[in-house]
């Protein structure tokens, strides 16, 4: 964002592809998800996922690591929409002020 | 591109002389410049370029391909399609169809398209009008184009020529309009020299496109950029059209060793010592040099700066010459409906405010929708501009030839 008009490719053309990934959307949220993993199905068996499924932005990842069942919200691109905790089916999901 | 190619004089044997109009003499200047692409739809008074073309392609005679399209909001998109590629890619048009090319000029410009644009100036509907003024292309002014405008058939040709070169130059990139008036240009035979194609494929070389879009190195162009960054990209713009008089000036430097022909940004005639300098552009401005000479010969002191170029307008240049004068008495023919005054003497007073001490400026519309412009319409003119500067005034704009 700190560029100046002379240091950008000419007439907003995207000169390299698939760099989408470079424009971090989180800025926009007002309310960011806190998960409680005593409560979320997927740490506790790896089951549900219903949060990863909905995610509009792939900001939520569910990985095993070490045989443990993680929940990892990526905060770059999580615009806080609410969707995640929306869908909880157990409300391991709420959403709070920034 | 912008790299000086060899230029000599092209010998007087290999020119070809015919009587053209000038829309032919555009269509010829089209051929010699070997396009890729030529989408256009053709709209009166501009029909025969885009006609004659078709000819030469129907005959084999240029290796261009034609898109026939439905409009001329697809002429334009089309155009930038291909000049995205990497083409050099031209069009024509005039009145509504330049109208309905509105949204795309914009995109032509904004996307750095050096596309060439023929309009055969008339004037823009209600009621319908084929005939000619400088309403549809004074309405494109802010778009973004570089806009030239000619007297005559031979500089049409010459100027649609050098047209490419200019926008193609690595520091402009933009999109070029080269202006004719309707009927009175675009259809009046004239004698008109043509260059060998060779050389003017010399002259042009083949277009070395500086981002062209590529299947094996993807880019996206055009997309969205909102308050972050569509400033910026203004900003690149606006420094392009600063480029462009030193580009024009080397284009045309090249050209005139080539045929020993040179325009300029404008001309200046019988400027040095005139109280009253006329200020017009394309065909009046061969009308304001005859009646120039008519009233020097009673000891009037009067001159024409027929100007060229209008995007960018060569402010300081005009600045400079019309400082010594009493008065300018612009003619043009377009009307800014509410506005302070009209296009052409909006940008002279503009030109001319920080002056200490200002020429007094008349406007005059004249000529709106075909109506004739003779002399005695611009003598008019001069006589109402001697009352002004008796009177120490004069009135924003008004209309001559009109009948009230």
């Amino acid at each position: 964002m700190s560029e100046k008009y002379d240091e950008i490719p000419m007439a907003g053309n995207i000169i390299k592809p698939g760099n989408a990934t470079e424009y971090k959307t989180g800025g926009w949220r007002s309310k960011r998800p806190v998960h409680i993993p005593e409560k979320c199905l997927w740490v506790k068996n790896g089951t549900c996922g219903l949060c990863w499924i909905f995610c509009p932005d792939d900001a939520i990842r569910l990985e095993e690591k070490d045989g443990e069942y993680v929940h990892i919200y990526d905060y770059d691109y999580c615009k806080g929409c609410g969707i995640c905790a929306e869908q909880c089916p157990v409300d391991a999901i709420k959403m709070e002020d920034e | 591109m912008s790299k000086v190619t060899s230029a000599k004089r092209v010998p007087a044997e290999q020119i070809t002389i015919e009587g053209l109009t000038g829309d032919a003499a555009i269509a010829h200047a089209l051929k010699q410049c070997d396009l890729d692409v030529l989408a256009a739809y053709p709209i009166t008074p501009q029909t025969i370029i885009v006609e004659d073309f078709q000819k030469f392609v129907a005959n084999g005679e240029v290796d261009t391909r034609v898109i026939p399209v439905e409009s001329e909001h697809s002429a334009m998109s089309a155009c930038i399609g291909a000049s995205a590629v990497g083409g050099r890619v031209g069009t024509a048009t005039a009145s509504a169809g330049l109208a309905l090319m509105w949204e795309i000029l914009y995109c032509a410009a904004s996307m750095r398209m050096p596309i060439v644009l023929n309009v055969a100036n008339r004037a823009l509907s209600a009621p319908i009008n084929i005939h000619n003024d400088w309403s549809d292309s004074y309405g494109a002014r802010d778009s973004g184009f570089i806009q030239i405008y000619t007297q005559s058939c031979q500089e049409a040709y010459d100027t649609t020529i050098m047209a490419f070169k200019l926008a193609e130059d690595h520091d402009v990139l933009l999109p070029a309009m080269v202006c004719i008036d309707g009927f009175i240009l675009s259809h009046n035979v004239e004698r008109v020299e043509m260059l060998p194609t060779e050389a003017v494929h010399d002259f042009l070389g083949t277009r070395e496109p500086v981002l062209p879009l590529n299947p094996d190195d993807p880019i996206t162009m055009g997309p969205l950029a909102l308050t972050d960054y569509y400033f910026e990209f203004k900003e690149q713009q606006d420094e392009a059209m600063k480029n462009v008089p030193k580009a024009f000036k080397k284009v045309e430097e090249e050209f005139e060793k080539m045929t020993g022909r040179s325009y300029g940004m404008y001309e200046e005639y019988k400027t040095e010592d005139a109280e009253i300098i006329i200020l017009t552009h394309s065909t009046t401005g061969g009308t304001a040099k005859a009646v120039a000479d008519t009233l020097r010969e009673k000891g009037e002191k009067v001159g024409v700066l027929r100007l060229r170029m209008f995007r960018p307008f060569p402010t300081e240049e005009i600045r400079e010459i019309l400082a010594g004068a009493k008065a300018v008495a612009v003619f043009e023919k377009c009307r800014s409906f509410g506005a302070a005054s009209n296009p052409l003497a909006l940008e002279v007073r503009t030109a001319l405010y920080d002056l200490d001490e200002r020429p007094m400026v008349a406007d005059f519309v004249v000529g709106l929708g075909g109506r004739d412009v003779p002399p005695t319409t611009i003598v008019d003119g001069i006589r109402k501009t001697e009352e002004y500067l008796e009177k120490g005034e004069a009135p924003l704009y008004e209309t001559l030839g009109v009948r009230k």
